[in-house]
């Protein structure tokens, strides 16, 4: 700043100001414009970088039923969930089959209803007690796992939670024609 | 002459080797920079000059943040509010870079009259500066209109019904005022077309006609020459020289600073709010529109009628040209202010007639005890609209699905057989289509019934291909419902 002062007592002083002074005032206010420049673009980038730092593709729980309906259940049941995916600012709201079983320790689970070979819907077919795929003769147990056809994996468990005696669900895609369960959306 | 010797002083600085010496020799940086720095103010450094930078500091910033709420903001009636209320709501530093890009407006109309109140008052438009009178005054009208069509894009309340009234007073204007108004709105009414044409001009067309003028002012005051303080010579400057580096820049930059701190705590510590989206059908609400148009709204409301075309056009284009026109009106060498009653007083007209239009617009809003409830009410409503959390919007595949399960109960049941055997998986909720398979909308109006039914059980070699599998374990009646929906798709 006394660079600053020195300079304000009229033609004279400027008159004889040394070019080394004058550049040195120069980077001065280099770097000072370059340091609020840089203040300045922090709103900026957050504002641009907002839909990578969050995920604008979120997924809330879903409900599938109250927990005291699926208390007895000796089969797998088939229930519509709806989701609401949001993109951005507009959301979508879809519905979606799942399957309320048992695993093989007894504890509720879901599978989604999307078979993990090419994405057809498997119907659960009471008369054999099996879940079997229509379109390439996937066969899997009441618990989802795989006992034969093309899948490379058993059927899809959801993430589920259980809030006020409500059994909620968190839909999910995985990707297909995989032996590994990967979340694609 | 004594800013040429400045600049054969400066020349030894010029460095020739190494990068910056490359980089001189290609471009000729240094002489250019120094050409803009070493510019000679006559009479030397006064804060009185800093509102020109500052106006283009302003300027700089509503590129910029404008450019970055464009990464958000979708101009139609559907999405307009919907998307402004994600930036205001949702989107990190969103608030902070809308309020920066409004309240940038105001503080544009503000650092402006000042710029033009000094320029007016130190007779800086004498001595040859017709053109750059004339530029600086059509760069106004821009700035006011670059305001006028930022209001509207919100597409909330006020902007709405503030808008509405703006384009209705264009219709005042005799013979071509009706064509105007439609031209301006695309239409008899308000509509998503005016968001297009506003944003286009708000966009697009006004900026680039800034940009141009802006340059040919900046040319033209070059050209002229700073005019220096009321007691120089505007023809041909005798007072001493001082180059525009160092000390008029550092004045300049002490009002960019006070803009930087002023408007960013504004628009931290009271950012802009937003109203609920705009109601076409509310009769009630009262439009108010920004206040530096508040001296215009008052003065309309007092011509109806035949007289209305001396109120709404003769007077103000009048008084343009009476503006526009100054230095060829006041061609006297005299520019201290005391010297000039008739400008000084005019001046004084002007300013306050503006200024008291505006507060008498302010005070009958306040003492008409009906307009301030309601004024009261729609504060109120705004306020309340502003502490609810965003709402996304419903997309249009998810409507269209709901509108098709209201209408058609077998389309409907086709719906839930096309969830349930995951269709969508592949072809998209509502059929929008995926990476993964092409979009069934508007299918219908190229395939039959029939047709359709004939391809889901037995998939062309394109589509078997694709992965699509064959349905046909379907039960006639099924099939009939998932034809009705897949054909419904819009």
């Amino acid at each position: 700043m006394t660079e600053i002062s020195d300079r304000s007592n009229g033609d004279q002083a400027r008159e004889t100001l040394s070019g080394n002074r004058r550049s040195f005032l120069g980077t001065l206010l280099a770097l000072g414009s370059f340091f609020v420049g840089t203040l300045l673009a922090v709103p900026l980038i957050r504002f641009a970088l907002f839909p990578l730092l969050r995920r604008t593709t979120e997924l809330e729980a879903s409900p599938v039923g109250p927990l005291s309906e699926f208390s007895s259940l000796t089969e797998p049941v088939a229930k519509i969930i709806q989701i609401e995916q949001v993109d951005g600012w507009r959301k979508a709201v879809s519905d979606k089959t799942v399957y309320v079983t048992k695993d093989k320790s007894g504890r509720l689970s879901v599978l989604s209803s999307i078979c993990p070979h090419l994405g057809c819907t498997v119907p659960w077919v009471a008369t054999k007690s099996e879940f079997i795929c229509p379109c390439h003769g996937a066969v899997y147990t009441s618990d989802g796992s795989r006992i034969s056809g093309p899948s490379l994996r058993g059927m899809d468990t959801l993430d589920t939670t259980v809030q006020d005696g409500q059994l909620l669900v968190r839909f999910q895609y995985f990707r297909q024609l995989s032996s590994d369960k990967e979340i694609i959306g | 002459m004594a800013a040429a010797d400045k600049n054969r002083n400066a020349l030894p600085e010029v460095p020739t080797t190494g990068f910056r010496g490359w980089l001189n020799r290609r471009m000729g940086l240094d002489a250019l920079l120094s050409s803009a720095l070493d510019e000679p103010i006559p009479g030397g450094a006064r804060l009185a000059y800093i509102f020109g930078s500052g106006l283009l500091f302003i300027f700089l910033s509503q590129i910029i943040t404008g450019v970055f709420l464009a990464l958000y903001y979708v101009p139609s009636a559907d999405h307009a509010h919907t998307t402004v209320a994600y930036i205001t709501k949702s989107v990190t530093a969103g608030s902070f870079l809308r309020s920066l890009h409004g309240y940038g407006a105001s503080a544009m109309v503000v650092v402006l009259l000042l710029h033009l109140s000094q320029t007016y008052l130190y007779g800086a438009y004498k001595g040859r500066r017709e053109l750059l009178w004339f530029s600086g005054c059509v760069l106004f009208a821009f700035v006011l209109g670059m305001a006028f069509t930022g209001y509207l894009l919100p597409w909330d309340q006020k902007a709405y019904f503030a808008t509405a009234v703006g384009t209705n007073a264009a219709s005042e204007v005799p013979l071509v005022g009706e064509s105007l108004k439609r031209m301006m709105r695309g239409g008899t009414d308000m509509g998503t077309l005016t968001i297009s044409r506003f944003y286009v001009a708000h966009v697009f067309l006004i900026p680039a006609c800034i940009f141009a003028l802006l340059a040919s002012h900046i040319f033209l005051f070059r050209k002229a020459g700073a005019a220096g303080p009321v007691s120089e010579n505007p023809f041909t400057p005798k007072q001493k020289t001082e180059p525009f580096y160092p000390r008029q820049v550092l004045m300049d930059l002490s009002l960019t600073a006070l803009l930087i701190i002023g408007l960013g705590s504004l628009c931290f510590f009271v950012p802009m709010s937003l109203g609920p989206a705009a109601n076409p059908a509310d009769s009630q609400y009262i439009p108010r529109p920004e206040w530096y148009y508040l001296p215009i709204f008052q003065w309309l409301k007092y011509w109806h009628g035949a007289a209305s075309v001396i109120g709404v056009l003769i007077i103000p284009t009048v008084l343009a040209l009476a503006i526009i026109t100054i230095p060829f009106l006041d061609r006297g060498i005299e520019r201290r202010p005391w010297k000039r009653p008739v400008a000084m007083g005019a001046y004084a007209f002007v300013l306050i007639a503006v200024a008291g239009l505006g507060l008498q617009s302010a005070y009958l809003d306040k003492h008409d005890p009906e307009v301030a409830q309601q004024l009261a009410k729609q504060k109120a409503e705004e306020e309340e609209y502003m502490r609810k959390p965003f709402e996304p919007e419903l997309s249009a595949a998810s409507m269209a699905a709901a509108n098709v399960a209201l209408s058609d109960p077998l389309a409907a049941k086709g719906k839930e057989i096309f969830e349930q055997r995951s269709c969508n998986a592949c072809h998209g909720d509502g059929g929008v289509g995926t990476v993964a398979a092409p979009a069934l909308i508007g299918i219908g109006a190229k395939l039959s019934a029939d047709q359709l039914a004939h391809l889901l059980k037995q998939p062309n070699a394109k589509m078997a291909a694709g992965g699509m599998p064959a349905v046909d374990d379907l039960p006639t009646d099924d099939l009939k419902a998932l034809v009705a929906y897949v054909a419904s798709l819009k």
